[in-house]
């Protein structure tokens, strides 16, 4: 017992050590993004809003958050689309090279960014298609559906197959299924889906680097100010992104375990 | 509840056959389903009970042979067009919808207009007496409740025909036998056909008109649920239904009772009226439990074997007996409680069973003898 309770004890003090390992340095960030003096020493100066002010007063990084900002709703909309389509097809239907179909599906988070930025980037100029706004959503949905399609096809898998079929014989098309039917059970995956492409695509740096040309979008920026000047503007404006793709995540999060605690408890 | 021979059939099994890949589900099946009546499909797990309502249901085609409802062939007609509703042994509950909503559902695919809707849904809630949980999540209910629903939501577009996939199977055995009871009155009052797939031989004989038992894809009889205890046409179904004790043997006289040589010895057994028997004619003695007396001493009729006592199962006022012939076999008695009581057996035990020539049932295991 007192053995069981030493080792509990020890796990947990470790799982601590990691959360510290994880987020120092971003709470680090944000401590000097609300400090005074210019450079990151210790003892610190006094409170001050005065960086997020600055970057505020910057034209620049309001036209990337508004570019971010449009890109990642975009590119949330379209890679959750898709994503659920991937996923519904690998779950309504048997078809020789289904293996292949989904490794593929899945493939385009494991190709390093920088190859992917720069193969984007090669092919997008090539179509004269490269520099804009679009050019960086079609790369984002190439990054970003095989997440939609994860988070969407582990709801499936917990389908009760005769819901369709059910559906179908009470008189439903299948495109009625679908829609009264499919979509209504997924919709907890549908939404945490779109909040988890947001933030990736809001985050992505490499490719939206490659691509973005003159629309640059805020990971963009955030270089751009650091390649100038190391003030902690940058923390402050990397804070601002933490926070935003943070709440996007943890939001995808508890949007998909509430309804699994609520089914749990209920036995469904 | 109806004349069977007099009405004519809703629904013809023309043939049918299913095919997976090389496995046949569904051998040549000829079936008619009448107008009005309760017919049960049973038999054990992959037998092909499943797949045939499913191909009436239109959730799989049939790989040949014909499906008409109604006189007409509907292999064409989509699940969709059909008007057939189905329960499910899953329920298949739509789980984001509240009671009255999944009620509602088949109507509302059928374009009925919202007032009518909720009027027609929360008629069928209260005939089954669950008006008060109309607003309920379908994850609030018991399995008895959920159980209502889904029979009033297959109900609501009043189909002429209900398929009820093994609705019971998820029920604890008190509630098992309360809803036979809802669903025998449901379907005489309704008056519809209801077609209902079963592997519980108590399920389907308390609440059908007519039996039909399955096995491998094939149908291995269809009667009236006594026909099928009393009269098993095949090994199988004697074996699959009820307590039946079964001896082989060939006939070794025939004239007046047959006379019929087995392993344990010589049986007489009543000829009935199942066509000609001929000496040398390899056949099975069907002996049904429920038919056996049993004694401590040899009652001396030629009917009757010595056994010893290997265990009982109690089970309320009748009680199972498990006993062992000379050969190993067993053999099953079933008797009241209170005449076994008297017998005071133990375990080791040896005591007689006998039978009378005219409660045996025969069943031809082969052609003339090929000894």
């Amino acid at each position: 017992m007192s053995q069981g309770n030493s080792k509990s004890l020890l796990l947990r003090g470790y799982v601590v050590l990691v959360f510290i390992f994880v987020f120092t340095p971003i709470v680090t960030s944000f401590i000097f993004s609300v400090n005074s003096d210019r450079f990151p020493t210790i003892p610190l100066g006094h409170f001050t809003t005065h960086w997020y002010e600055t970057i505020f007063a910057d034209p620049d990084v309001w036209d990337a958050f508004r570019v971010s900002g449009i890109v990642s709703i975009t590119v949330a909309i379209l890679a959750t689309f898709i994503g659920f389509c991937t996923a519904y097809t690998d779950y309504r239907y048997n078809f020789t090279g289904k293996a292949l179909y989904l490794s593929l599906a899945l493939l385009p988070p494991t190709i390093p960014l920088v190859i992917m930025g720069l193969a984007m980037l090669a092919l997008l100029a090539r179509i004269n298609m490269s520099g804009e706004i679009y050019s960086i959503v079609v790369s984002h949905v190439v990054l970003c559906s095989p997440f939609a399609m994860a988070v969407i096809r582990m709801r499936l898998a917990q389908i009760n197959p005769d819901l369709e079929s059910a559906a179908w014989n009470l008189g439903a098309s299948n495109w009625r299924a679908m829609r009264e039917v499919i979509v209504p059970f997924c919709r907890p995956a549908i939404a945490s889906a779109f909040c988890l492409t947001a933030a990736v695509s809001f985050d992505e740096f490499a490719v939206a680097w490659f691509v973005s040309g003159l629309n640059k979008t805020v990971p963009v920026i955030i270089l751009e100010i650091l390649q100038g000047n190391t003030d902690p503007q940058i923390n402050a404006i990397g804070s601002i992104v933490f926070i935003t793709s943070m709440t996007l995540v943890i939001l995808a999060q508890l949007i998909l375990m509430r309804k699994t605690i609520n089914q749990t408890a209920t036995g469904i | 509840m109806s004349d069977s021979s007099s009405s004519r059939p809703l629904v013809t099994f023309d043939g049918v056959s299913k095919r997976y890949g090389d496995v046949t589900a569904v051998h040549t099946m000829n079936l008619e389903i009448y107008e009005g009546e309760f017919l049960a499909i049973m038999g054990p797990s992959g037998c092909g009970k499943t797949t045939s309502l499913r191909m009436l249901a239109g959730l799989e085609d049939p790989s040949d042979g014909e499906i008409r409802l109604d006189g007409q062939r509907i292999n064409e007609i989509s699940s969709v067009e059909r008007d057939t509703p189905m329960v499910w042994q899953s329920l298949a509950l739509f789980p984001f919808l509240n009671v009255q909503k999944n009620v509602e559902f088949g109507l509302k695919m059928r374009q009925v207009p919202s007032e009518e809707r909720q009027a027609r849904a929360r008629k069928w809630l209260e005939r089954m007496e669950i008006l008060e949980l109309a607003e309920r999540d379908i994850s609030q209910l018991s399995g008895g409740q959920k159980q209502r629903v889904a029979l009033a939501r297959s109900l609501v577009t009043e189909p002429r025909i209900l398929l009820l996939d093994e609705p019971l199977s998820a029920l604890d055995a008190n509630l098992v036998i309360r809803m036979q009871g809802v669903l025998s009155r449901l379907q005489k009052e309704l008056g519809i056909t209801f077609v209902y797939v079963t592997h519980s031989q108590s399920e389907a004989f308390a609440m059908s008109d007519r039996v039909v038992i399955m096995s491998q894809g094939r149908i291995e009889q269809l009667g009236s649920p006594k026909e099928i205890y009393r009269s098993p046409a095949s090994r199988f179904v004697a074996d699959f239904v009820g307590a039946n004790n079964i001896l082989s043997g060939t006939v070794a006289q025939v004239g007046g009772n047959l006379e019929i040589e087995t392993a344990l010895g010589m049986f007489q057994c009543d000829a009935g009226t199942k066509g000609a028997h001929h000496v040398g004619d390899s056949l099975d003695i069907v002996i049904s439990a429920d038919l056996v007396q049993i004694s401590l001493d040899d009652p001396k009729t030629q009917n009757s074997l010595q056994c010893r006592f290997i265990s009982e199962e109690f089970v309320g006022s009748i009680v199972t007996l498990f006993a062992e012939l000379p050969d190993g076999s067993d053999f099953k008695i079933q008797t009241r409680q209170r005449d076994l009581a008297k017998m005071s057996l133990e375990e080791g035990d040896t005591f007689f069973v006998s039978w009378n020539a005219t409660d045996t049932h025969l069943i031809s295991s082969g052609r003339s003898s090929d000894a």
